[in-house]
This record gives C-alpha cells, sequence and structure tokens, in this order.
C-alpha cells in the first residue's frame, strides 16, 4: 500500500499538473492552428510573459498587504488573463496580421513567431533579469497530508495547495471551453472556420471578429498555463519555451486544430513524462530481500533518465504519427 | 429597378481580367441561370457579385445601390446568399449548426426560419444532431442551400448545385429552387445542366469568354437554333 501511494504522488499527482500544464498550452496552439493555419511557435512567450504579468501583479497585491487564503497567484490570475489576452492581440496586430495581408505562406508566419520569441524572451530578460523568482516568497505553500495509516500506507497522500487549485481551474476552464465552442454564437463561428475558412466567409461571418476572439481565449489559457507552471515550480524567462516541444507534441497528437485532442494529448504526454522518469527502485525495494546478490535492484531503476525526459514527448509523437498520422482526434494533416 | 443589375462588369484574379463586360439583371420573382462553355467566367460572374474576387470595371447595383468589391459579411445582412459548389458544408460541425452558421449576421430570432427551412428539406430536420460531412451528396447540398437560406435572402446564388450528384438528386434539386422561388427569393445559378435549367429558367444568359453571347427567357434560348447548336450540344 505504501508503494502504492508513492506511486500515485509522484506519478499520478504530478503527472496531472504536467498534463493541465501541457493542455492549457496545447489547446491554444491548436486553435490558432485552427483558425489561422500556421504554427504559433510563440505561444511558449505568451505562457512565460502570462507568468510574469501575474507575478508582477501578485507582488502589487503583497505590497498593498492584501492577504488571500489561497495563493495570490490564483487570485490575481483573472486580471493577469486579461493582460495577457490583450497582449496577445497586440502580437497579431503588430506582427501576423500585416503578413497575413499580404498573403504570406504559414511557413513565413511559422518563422516570423520564432522572431516574436525572441524579442518577448529578451524584453523580459532586460526587465526581470535571467534569475527565477518564486511566487512564494512572502507566502507559503500549503501541503496537504492526507493520512492514509487506516488503509494500511506509512506515507500520506501529499498534494501541494496549488497543485489542487490547478487541477480545479483546469478542470473549470475546459468545462468553458466546451461550452463556449458549443454552445455560444462565437465559439461556433469559431469551429465552423477551423473546418472552412472560405465558406465561413461565404456565411457572412466576421472572420476577422473571430480571428480576434482566438487570440483572446489562446491568449488568456497560456497565461493560465504559464503562471500554474511558474506555480508548481519556479518563474523564470525561459519558463515555457523549455516545455514548448511537448506542448506542440500534444497538439499534434491530439489532431491539430481539434481542441478536444489537445487537452487529451496533453494529458497524455504529463502522464507519460512522469511516468517515464518514475524511479521503480522506490517501489520494489523489498524485492531486494529475495533477490539474489548479483540481482540486487540500482538505486535508480527508470525508464527514461530524467534528463532525458524531453525524448518522452518525441516518442509519443513519431508512435502516434506512425500509427494514426491525422493525431487521435482526426485534426488537420497539414 | 431590378434587384441585382450587373452592367459591363469586368474582373479576374489579378492578372488578365477573365470577366470582360458582363450584363445582367434579376428581379426576385426571377429563376437565372447561366449557362456557356468551361472557362466562359460563369462561376466567376457569381464571385464576381459576392465580392470574391476583384471588380475592376463596370457596376453591380443590388437594390439600387452598388456592392462591387464589398465582402460577404456585408453582403450577407442585405439579402444576397451564395451556395459554393465544392466543400460547401461545415463537415465536422451538425446539420443544425451549419444552419445556424447561415444566420450568423442576424441579430433576431431566427428560429422561424430554420423552421421553415426543415419543412422545405424535412430530411434535414431526421439528421440535424448528425454531422453534415456524414451525408449524402445530394442531402448536403440540401444542408448548403439551407445554410444559405438561414439569412432570409432576397437573392440566392448557386453554383453548380448539380455538380456530381445522380440524375434523380439533379430533379429533386431542381424541384427544390423552383420551390424556393416560389416561396419568394430570386435564384441566379450557374449550371451545366444547361438544357434542363434553361426549361425552367425566366431569364438565361450565355456567356462565352467573359461576356454574355445570348440573353432571353430560357425557352426563348432552348428554342434559338444557334444557342442549342454552339451551347447546349445540338
Amino acid at each position: 500500500m505504501t508503494e502504492l501511494i508513492f506511486f500515485i504522488n509522484q506519478v499520478v499527482i504530478s503527472g496531472a499538473v504536467l498534463g493541465c500544464i501541457y493542455a492549457l498550452g496545447a489547446v491554444g496552439i491548436t486553435l490558432v492552428f485552427g483558425i489561422l493555419r500556421f504554427a504559433h511557435f510563440a505561444h511558449s512567450e505568451l505562457m512565460t510573459s502570462g507568468a510574469f504579468f501575474a507575478f508582477l501583479l501578485a507582488a502589487l497585491f503583497a505590497s498593498w498587504g492584501i492577504v488571500t487564503p489561497i495563493p495570490l497567484g490564483f487570485v490575481v490570475l483573472p486580471i493577469a488573463m486579461v493582460m495577457s489576452a490583450i497582449f496577445a492581440l497586440g502580437i497579431d496586430k503588430g506582427f501576423y496580421a500585416p503578413l497575413r495581408k499580404r498573403g504570406a505562406k504559414p511557413v513565413i508566419l511559422l518563422i516570423a513567431s520564432i522572431g516574436v520569441t525572441l524579442m518577448v524572451q529578451g524584453l523580459i530578460r532586460l526587465f526581470f533579469g535571467a534569475g527565477s523568482y518564486s511566487f512564494f516568497e512572502t507566502e507559503t505553500k500549503d501541503v496537504f497530508r492526507v493520512d492514509l495509516a487506516w488503509l494500511g500506507s506509512t506515507r500520506p497522500l501529499v498534494i501541494t495547495e496549488p497543485q489542487l487549485l490547478m487541477i480545479i481551474v483546469t478542470v473549470v476552464s475546459v468545462l468553458a471551453l466546451h461550452f463556449f465552442l458549443t454552445r455560444s454564437r462565437l465559439g461556433k463561428a469559431m469551429r465552423a472556420m477551423a473546418d472552412n475558412a472560405d465558406l465561413a466567409q461565404v456565411s457572412g461571418i466576421n472572420t476577422a471578429l473571430v480571428v480576434r476572439v482566438t487570440w483572446i481565449v489562446a491568449g488568456a489559457l497560456a497565461c493560465m498555463a504559464g503562471t500554474m507552471l511558474a506555480l508548481d515550480v519556479t518563474l523564470k524567462p525561459d519558463l515555457a519555451f523549455n516545455i514548448i516541444i511537448p506542448i506542440f507534441a500534444a497538439a499534434i497528437v491530439g489532431g491539430l486544430g481539434q481542441a478536444y485532442g489537445a487537452i487529451a494529448g496533453g494529458l497524455l504526454i504529463g502522464f507519460a513524462e512522469s511516468l517515464a522518469v518514475f524511479n521503480w527502485t522506490m517501489v520494489l525495494r523489498p524485492l531486494n530481500g529475495v533477490l539474489p546478490e548479483w540481482a540486487q535492484l540500482p538505486a535508480t531503476l527508470s525508464f527514461v533518465p530524467t534528463e532525458y525526459k524531453l525524448t518522452v514527448a518525441f516518442v509519443i509523437l513519431v508512435v502516434v504519427l506512425l500509427v494514426r498520422p491525422t493525431g487521435i482526434f482526426k485534426g488537420a494533416s497539414s | 429597378m431590378a434587384l441585382l443589375e450587373l452592367k459591363h462588369v469586368v474582373g479576374g484574379y489579378g492578372g488578365a481580367p477573365i470577366l470582360n463586360g458582363v450584363n445582367m439583371a434579376i428581379e426576385q420573382s426571377d429563376i437565372g441561370v447561366i449557362v456557356g462553355p468551361n472557362g466562359a467566367g460563369k462561376s466567376t460572374t457569381l464571385k464576381a457579385i459576392f465580392g470574391l474576387l476583384k471588380v475592376t470595371g463596370g457596376t453591380i447595383e443590388f437594390l439600387g445601390e452598388s456592392i462591387a468589391n464589398s465582402l460577404p459579411d456585408k453582403l450577407v445582412p442585405r439579402g444576397l446568399s451564395f451556395v459554393p459548389q465544392e466543400k460547401n458544408v461545415f463537415t465536422s460541425m451538425s446539420v443544425e449548426e451549419n444552419l445556424e452558421m447561415g444566420a450568423f449576421t442576424r441579430k433576431d430570432d431566427f428560429s422561424e426560419t430554420m423552421q421553415w427551412v426543415y419543412e422545405m428539406f424535412p430530411v434535414l430536420a431526421e439528421k440535424r444532431r448528425q454531422p453534415a460531412g456524414e451525408l449524402s451528396g445530394g442531402q448536403r447540398q440540401m444542408v448548403a442551400m439551407g445554410r444559405a437560406l438561414m439569412s432570409k435572402p432576397k437573392l440566392l446564388m448557386l453554383d453548380e448545385p448539380s455538380a456530381g450528384l445522380s440524375p434523380r438528386y439533379v430533379i429533386e434539386i431542381f424541384e427544390t429552387i423552383v420551390r424556393v422561388n416560389q416561396e419568394g427569393v430570386g435564384i441566379l445559378m450557374v449550371e451545366q445542366n444547361a438544357r434542363q435549367a434553361l426549361a425552367f429558367a425566366s431569364k438565361g444568359f450565355v456567356l462565352a469568354q467573359g461576356q454574355n453571347r445570348f440573353t432571353g427567357t430560357g425557352q426563348e434560348l432552348i428554342a434559338d437554333p444557334e444557342v442549342a447548336k454552339s451551347f447546349l450540344g445540338g
């Protein structure tokens, strides 16, 4: 039992948290791809800058002496999301919209987004330096320990308050996104444009408005993902840049353009990464007693060493593309 | 004043013009049919009216106002609808959602219009929850027409509505078009099944090389030996 709880702590909880972050990031990428047909590389910078917006707001609130029952990072999240949405709209207006007007090909927009990545990252370094920050300098990170002695476990189930809130916030936002896409007029128009942009225009759908709404949704979700990541680990200028590859993999695995696919892909890769680096020795240690001398378990026994965690996303990506080239949810192939 | 009037329209995709002076006048009571050989500019004429390509000369007036180079999101609320030839349904969306997208520009309650469309195409009411991509070619054409009718247009433009349909469905689609017209919607369509379509057309236009070659009622055009010889296959 102790081993099972250890497994849940190490794999299920951290996998769920990672999966939530990947899922929220991948949804934005997939929505932008569906509407504008290009791979938006700078999505990682929307996440990082969103986290910095939240960090600044939290610092501001803390300096006013505001104390809240839940971490300030979550309290300021809605405001930071609005700021990120505006930021995303600004980036589109400044860089991508002029290119689209000239009829630029998707690959040119992709290169432009790499340029935006470098610019935004440079700006963040200019103001904040290359160091890392913590949301929990003035607050403490509450840790819930659920005692499971009655189940025969000597270890408690451990989940931090930010982790628990992250999972709740993600579930709520995914549900909200679902209702937006299936019930609201604009959400349906977004799906229509992703399905067939020419027909959407012919139907009289205001495609410029749909593009704006897409950036608002993508920017807000990116801010949420970035802030959560910063709350779980630490905030630094290359916070999300380091995980843009698994996020893209999640979007592709789920099927590009498919919002639900991106969520499924994000969770899949999040869990797979946690599972891949899990140290099985911790669970299998009791076997050392029965195993002969020469077959003793090594100190660490995992599928993949931690420093190669990134390869997990690639392996899943390659396998899915081989078996089902359009992704789990049958997205666009180009 | 005609509902839609084209005078000497010149236009194309940027290079040499494809339309070299198209003239047309359609009333709300009309069924207008455009026929002609491949590359004559039939579909291009519809696209020019709907703002999907650049009009460089001549005038296009709808209800007496110039609409040349206006975009669809301005034209649909004015009462103009267009059904493209291919890819004319949102395949991943349900039939009902397809219809809703046709009403995107409307701010009022469109449930009555949806009822009207379902009465016209009862099979769509049965399949309202099904993704449009799962329907047959003929049913998809109905979804496409239904979507275009959701904005309550005064003029419905159709680009080869019978393309790729079996003969049975061709007749059904033509009957539906006549019925839509009787409900007070003007029709302007491009058709390959020229003889069949001209038979019920109140106005027929034979285009060749981006210009009107013959204009008249459908019956007149069918009866004209020259039209029959050159454009209707004898």
